[in-house]
């Protein structure tokens, strides 16, 4: 009795799991393949026909989002772990964090208003005076998408990545200051090695997030190129197409899974 | 840190004060660029909260007032019924989550179970996958059955995705507990289930309660699942956003936005109250 009461305690919550999440990742795996009741490869070449500049573009903006969230954080976690003057620290660490738990689909509004000709940005650098108004033009292509990523995903890698530096041995740091290395010496050659692993789990974890928005492509970019899980929308909405949305589900799985291949790459050479 | 550089700093000189003080500026520059980087667009969301009249060449609203505000909050607005229907939906998923996750914790936490790390991974899952692909066959599912476009379709839907917080929660909250405190109740004689009732349960509140919230914001801002398994016929907060925002009405947009936004802020910033590093440090072990 004992034995079984774990298994048994647990075992709804994996119902559910398995039932709502296995068994329809399994059906877009297993639609994707499904050409007019047989199998087949008929919606992979129809989403490579139609959708090829799509499936690039959001490799693209993703991997540059990814890289830009994890330049903004090793920085962020940087100046909070080196920084020697304490109010700038305080400062930052208040600031840093307001994004984070803002949900995907009030970063597409409210970026969509700051960035469009006529929002906050635009006329912030007008009155600054390093733009003038004739030629001010709206930022919602993929520049708008990248920005939206890495607004919402720094703070949380940023955390991640600033928790992992704060744990490490401060004997190593002291020393290298000690023998004049300077800041940006040690946060390259001393902090960040030794955080790799912590980083890229939340650089693939993000990843992963920003190739399953569908609100932040359809509300900034709703032009083409555009991403993935929008033409997915779109050929639901306007075909009632499941074999071609599934094989573009599909392959935006794989992309995915690159980035969780290289993450367990770059790992398991650190562990070796 | 700050020890040691004060220690360095310690003899003042004219000359290191100065350029103690001039170091501000590139500081002030940084840090007044992220300012305005994150509270830029959170500005602009609340000019247009109150912006009865906006347009380009325009840098600020011709008029402002509160005639949306109105309008969103009319008894039989669009807004207060996405409102409702949000706001019980979430309550819903965290019964539900919690009914699931906290047997599921207490069993990762204290009872013997085979596979252990596997059955934690299995509640990763849902995170580690782009989850449209997987709401684009839960929606064909839920059609076949009726499910589709229904409350308890939705909450389902929320449900699984909630999971994986109220799960490894949950657990590390269990895993926190003393456990002598458990042991010292069955030997003044309660019961297994007492115990857990009276000592277990009551300790281990504040990280449920995390969990609690934690699947609370997650539900009432999701989004994608929301669209294809409760559209057209369950309207939530983020759907009417969406659909406003589609439309053009960027009032009524940015009025809902700032509702969604009012409870994720105020999480942020109390998260750490809940959430103890005690309970924190267990997460995913």
């Amino acid at each position: 009795m004992a034995r079984l009461l774990g298994p048994l305690l647990v075992s709804p919550a994996l119902i559910v799991i398995l039932l709502l999440f296995m068994v329809p990742l399994a059906a877009s795996v297993i639609g994707a393949f499904e050409v007019e009741g047989t199998v087949g490869l008929g919606n992979f070449t129809k989403a490579y026909d139609f959708y090829r500049q799509d499936i690039v573009f959001t490799a693209v903006i993703v991997g540059l989002s990814t890289m830009l969230t994890g330049l903004l954080a090793i920085a962020i976690g940087g100046y909070l772990t080196l920084g020697e003057n304490a109010a700038a620290v305080a400062i930052l660490r208040w600031l840093y964090r307001w994004p984070m738990f803002i949900p995907f689909i009030v970063v597409g509004q409210i970026l969509r208003t700051f960035l469009a000709k006529s929002g906050l940005f635009n006329s912030t650098l007008v009155a600054l005076g390093f733009l003038d108004p004739l030629t001010a033009t709206s930022y919602l292509d993929w520049r708008g998408v990248v920005v939206a990523f890495v607004w919402k995903q720094t703070p949380f890698v940023a955390l991640m990545v600033a928790g992992a530096m704060a744990s490490l041995d401060r004997g190593t740091i002291e020393a290298a200051r000690n023998l004049g290395a300077s800041r940006l010496r040690i946060l390259i050659e001393i902090v960040v090695p030794q955080v790799t692993t912590t980083l890229l789990v939340g650089l693939v974890l993000s990843f992963v997030t920003m190739m399953g928005v569908l609100s932040v492509p359809l509300m900034i970019n709703a032009q083409a190129p555009t991403m993935i899980t929008a033409d997915i929308a779109f050929r639901l909405s306007t075909y009632r197409d499941y074999g071609v949305a599934n094989a573009l589900g599909l392959i935006s799985l794989a992309i995915s899974a690159v980035a969780a291949w290289f993450y367990l790459r770059v790992n398991m050479r650190q562990s070796r | 840190m700050s020890a040691p550089s004060a220690f360095f700093a310690a003899p003042h000189s004219g000359f290191d004060s100065l350029r103690g003080f001039l170091w501000w500026v590139p500081r002030a520059a940084v840090l007044g660029t992220l300012a305005f980087v994150i509270f830029g667009p959170l500005a602009n969301l609340l000019i247009w909260t109150v912006a009865e009249r906006w347009y380009f060449p325009h840098a600020l609203p011709i008029d402002y007032g509160f005639s949306y505000w109105g309008r969103v909050f009319a008894p039989r607005g669009n807004a207060v019924q996405s409102l409702i229907a949000s706001i019980s939906i979430a309550l819903f998923t965290v019964a539900g989550s919690l009914a699931l996750a906290i047997p599921a914790g207490y069993a990762l936490a204290r009872l013997k179970l085979p596979l252990r790390g596997l059955v934690l991974l299995a509640f990763l899952l849902p995170q580690a996958f782009p989850n449209l692909p997987v709401y684009v066959n839960i929606a064909r599912l839920f059609y076949e059955i009726g499910l589709n476009g229904t409350v308890l379709g939705v909450v389902l839907v929320h449900v699984t995705h909630g999971l994986v917080y109220a799960v490894w929660i949950a657990s590390a909250a269990f895993s926190a507990v003393d456990r002598d405190l458990e042991l010292a109740a069955r030997n003044l004689g309660a019961s297994g289930l007492k115990g857990f009732a009276d000592v277990t349960l009551p300790l281990a509140a504040p990280g449920l309660m995390a969990s609690a919230i934690f699947v609370f914001l997650e539900s009432l801002d999701e989004f994608t699942g929301s669209y294809f398994v409760g559209a057209p016929d369950v309207t939530t907060l983020p759907l009417l956003l969406y659909s406003a925002g589609a439309g053009g009405n960027y009032q009524i947009a940015s009025i809902t936005a700032l509702l969604l936004l009012v409870p994720s802020i105020a999480f942020m910033l109390v998260v750490e109250k809940f959430l103890r590093a005690d309970v924190l440090a267990k997460v995913g072990q």
